[in-house]
């Protein structure tokens, strides 16, 4: 058995020691150089990385140096081994966070990503240095019907909603990667509007998605409005209603500008480590609150 | 192994079917039993077409080649069953080739289902309302739990039976007591020792005898013997099987009471509506799931004007009677469930809310049973193992609304993805799959009909007709026409459906309807009406 990186499966119970800046730390057998960071207290910028997920390391901003290793390691995927030197600030590990910070943030619109500020800030990172001819991925927002939008001005090509639609969960391979080089970009068969495609709206791309390039069309129009407002918000974990197999939905509720406007279920999401659906909802659970407003 | 019977868990159970991909990708063999090559059909290692209604003899079947392969488990069979000689006479007359003719299937694949299996050394067999809406609806259960004890696929983990509830809270509803012979905790009414320990806490005497279910309570409306009907969140005057009979009847009370979220269909009829709040999102409380987790429903929304939670106006009419059944608060009354509830008894607020739901039974605050159910049965000590599970010798019962001559199509329903049940609520949300009611034909029924896609039909049965825009799945084979009961306020599909009913369960036939197509002749001078030749 391996697992989807080609490990070999973990032995149960047994342990992994490492050091992470010189800081010796135990991990279990099977554990990432990541998971052996956060262990260690040490915050590592992700995006690519989803914890539903199995790591497709494409976007480089988790790497760290390993003592011994020519190249700096992914540390999403790499399994920790026993003995391994971790160093996570080297100059080596800051120039090249710096500069997938600056290449992805010249390209892409990072606006909606959370931490990107804070990382660019510990990093240095200037994405304006490439000036203002830089090429960038900008491109109108596809808004072609009432569940979801994909803007692709935010998209890093993380892979991510493509393995969710795909292989590791739907299994509905509505999108995939088409396209190559600067002009690969996610994308249904032959382009066609998601109505005229494979998807069945589950919305379990726009759960993994780490940088709202799929938003729901509630939030977008609220944004577009300039309603959006997150300080009037609240999540409440209950039970979906349309079926009996119990799915956990977290409801994003905004409350009304004044008293007599309404709450609104303005998003649901599902907790990713709910053991009945690991984060994944049908259309139903994603999109059929909407009754409560009628 | 799983094995999904009468069920399109792809579009009806997506996120319980996610765990059957994941094992399917892990090695796990899937046999799907269903009319319809369905989405979930597309999935299968092996798809068996049945004939609508022919569940028993295929179950059969599948017993007699288990029976003749010498694949019983017969140690299993041996120590925890009773029956099974009885069982094994009657399925030795159902050869695979006997059941071929009047199931469908081919007897080489009955003989690959029933091996794969009794080999597999875990199966999982689950079911929907393709086994439970016939008026044979027990039997066909019955018939299923025959195969699982047959081979020892029940009570080890990751072995078992499912059936696969339908709504958030039919399992927790049961289990509350709301049904006609059963007690909160699903403790027969007629159990002296569970009357008294109800009565205990309720300060009152609990009637010894069951009540009436659904459909009793429809003949009891037909003879006059019931006058006043209280309906919470249901939708009879739409979901039931011939629903011009239960209109007439449920009109013709002198009282409904209708608690809904909407003037549906049923509460149009009544004299008195009562407006409710959306359990599952404004209000507080607890569901119970296919897999008997007891989970909670949060209050995330404030509800409109004038709306009042269940709870509130159950107790509100209960003070009203002049029964006051304790404030509306529903941790309170979860916590007297589990004083009358031994299944319950163990699940306090604090501890589903920390284990994030708990599976029933869990009779103490301390530790959790098994997930799975019976696994007593495999315990080598016999006063551990208890009471032997029985064998079922069931009958088959062919549909009751027979094909014939005139009636010539099996009509079955079902649910489309993105719609529930009488589409109530589905309806106001805007689907992009959604394109209402349709009578889904078999391309060869459609061309022997001479018939187009988006063309309106009439679809006639013995009791009604309704029309319909045709859509032409490849999944149906000749013979068989699909319709959903989404879209009642369009297409009246139960106008169509028959009320024969299963006497055990009190649920109608709702998938086995006979009908014919009859194409509707453009009237006569219509502007797009085709010219004369």
């Amino acid at each position: 058995m391996t697992d989807g990186a080609g490990n070999p499966a973990p032995a149960p119970g047994a342990t992994v020691t490492v050091t992470v800046d010189g800081r010796t730390v135990e991990v279990p057998d099977g554990a990432t150089v990541l998971d052996a960071c956060t262990a260690a207290g040490v915050d590592t910028p992700t995006l690519c990385f989803g914890d539903t997920i199995t790591a497709r390391n494409v976007c480089r901003i988790c790497v760290v140096d390993v003592a011994g290793s020519r190249a700096l390691v992914p540390s999403c995927s790499r399994r920790a081994e026993p003995g391994m030197e971790i160093g996570t600030d080297t100059p080596r590990v800051r120039h090249a966070r710096r500069m997938v910070l600056e290449l992805l943030a010249s390209s892409v619109d990072l606006s909606l990503t959370d931490h990107v500020e804070e990382w660019s800030i510990r990093y240095g990172a200037d994405p304006d240095r490439f000036g203002p001819d830089a090429a960038t991925v900008a491109q109108p927002v596809k808004v072609d019907n009432d569940c979801f939008v994909r803007d692709y001005s935010r998209c890093i090509l993380c892979y991510q909603c493509t393995d969710a639609c795909g292989e590791q969960w739907q299994h509905t391979f509505a999108i995939a990667i088409a396209g190559r080089g600067f002009g690969a970009t996610v994308s249904t068969e032959h382009d066609v509007t998601l109505p005229d495609s494979a998807c069945v709206y589950c919305g379990n791309c726009i759960e993994v998605c780490p940088t709202d390039a799929l938003m729901f069309r509630t939030e977008f129009d609220l944004r577009t409005m300039g309603a959006w407002a997150p300080e009037r918000q609240t999540r409440t974990d209950t039970i979906c209603a349309f079926c009996g197999v119990g799915c956990t939905l977290t409801l994003h509720v905004q409350r009304g500008a004044t008293d007599d406007e309404g709450d609104r279920i303005v998003k649901v999401t599902s907790p990713h480590g709910s053991s009945v659906t690991g984060g994944n909802l049908c259309i139903k659970g994603r999109f059929g609150a909407g009754h409560v407003h009628s | 192994m799983v094995v999904l019977w009468g069920s399109n868990a792809r579009e009806t159970h997506p996120i319980f079917f996610h765990h059957v991909l994941r094992a399917v990708r892990a090695g796990a063999r899937l046999v799907v039993v269903d009319p319809r090559r369905t989405a979930t059909a597309e999935f299968a290692d092996l798809w068996l077409p049945i004939d609508v209604g022919a569940d028993i003899p295929l179950a059969h079947a599948i017993a007699h080649e288990i029976i003749a392969a010498g694949l019983v488990h017969e140690e299993f069979v041996a120590r925890a069953t009773t029956g099974y000689a009885e069982f094994a006479a009657q399925v030795a007359d159902w050869s695979p080739e006997r059941a071929e003719a009047v199931t469908g299937v081919p007897a080489d694949l009955v003989r690959a289902a029933a091996h794969a299996y009794a080999t597999a050394p875990k199966a999982q067999l689950c079911w929907t309302l393709g086994i439970t809406e016939h008026r044979s609806g027990v039997d066909n259960v019955l018939a299923l739990c025959n195969l699982a004890l047959l081979c020892g696929h029940v009570g080890r983990w990751g072995s078992g039976l499912s059936p696969l509830r339908g709504q958030n809270n039919v399992q927790g509803g049961g289990d509350m007591g709301a049904l006609p012979n059963r007690l909160p905790g699903f403790q027969a009414v007629t159990d002296p020792e569970a009357r008294t320990r109800v009565e205990a806490v309720w300060g009152h005497p609990v009637p010894p005898e069951d009540g009436r279910n659904l459909t009793e309570m429809f003949a009891a409306m037909e003879t006059g013997d019931l006058r006043a009907v209280y309906v919470l969140g249901e939708n009879p005057a739409q979901s039931e099987a011939d629903v011009t009979r239960a209109r007439r009847l449920l009109g013709d009370l002198e009282h409904l009471v209708v608690q809904d979220l909407y003037l549906t269909r049923t509460a149009e009829l009544a004299d008195v509506v009562l407006p409710a709040t959306a359990a599952w999102c404004e209000a507080d409380g607890t569901v119970t799931n296919s897999e008997r987790r007891v989970q909670r429903v949060r209050a995330a929304v404030r509800p409109p004007q004038g709306a009042r939670d269940d709870l509130a106006i159950l107790t509100a009419v209960a003070e009203r009677l002049g029964t006051p059944i304790g404030p509306p608060d529903p941790e309170t009354m979860w916590d007297e469930l589990r004083r009358v509830s031994p299944l319950h008894a163990g699940m306090s607020w604090v501890r589903i809310e920390a284990l994030g739901g708990i599976q029933w039974p869990c009779p103490s605050e301390t530790g959790l049973e098994p997930s799975f159910l019976h696994g007593r049965l495999w315990a080598d000590d016999p006063a551990e193992r208890g009471r032997p599970a029985p064998f079922s010798v069931v009958e088959w019962v062919p549909p009751a609304d027979p094909l014939a001559a005139d009636f010539p199509i099996r009509l079955t329903t079902g649910r489309r993805l993105d719609s529930y049940n009488t589409g109530v609520q589905t309806r106001r949300f805007s689907s992009p799959l959604r394109f209402g009611e349709t009578v889904d034909l078999s391309p060869a029924d459609a061309d022997a009909l001479g018939v187009a896609p988006g063309e309106v039909v009439r679809v006639v049965s013995r009791r009604g007709a309704v029309e319909a825009p045709v859509r032409i799945d490849p999944g149906l084979r000749a013979g068989l026409a699909f319709m959903t009961l989404h879209f009642g306020d369009d297409v009246d599909t139960n106008r169509l459906t028959i009320e024969a009913v299963d006497p055990k369960s009190g649920t109608a036939e709702f998938k086995a309807t006979a009908v014919r197509i009859e194409r509707i002749p453009a009237p006569v001078g219509a502007p797009d009406a085709p010219p004369a030749r």
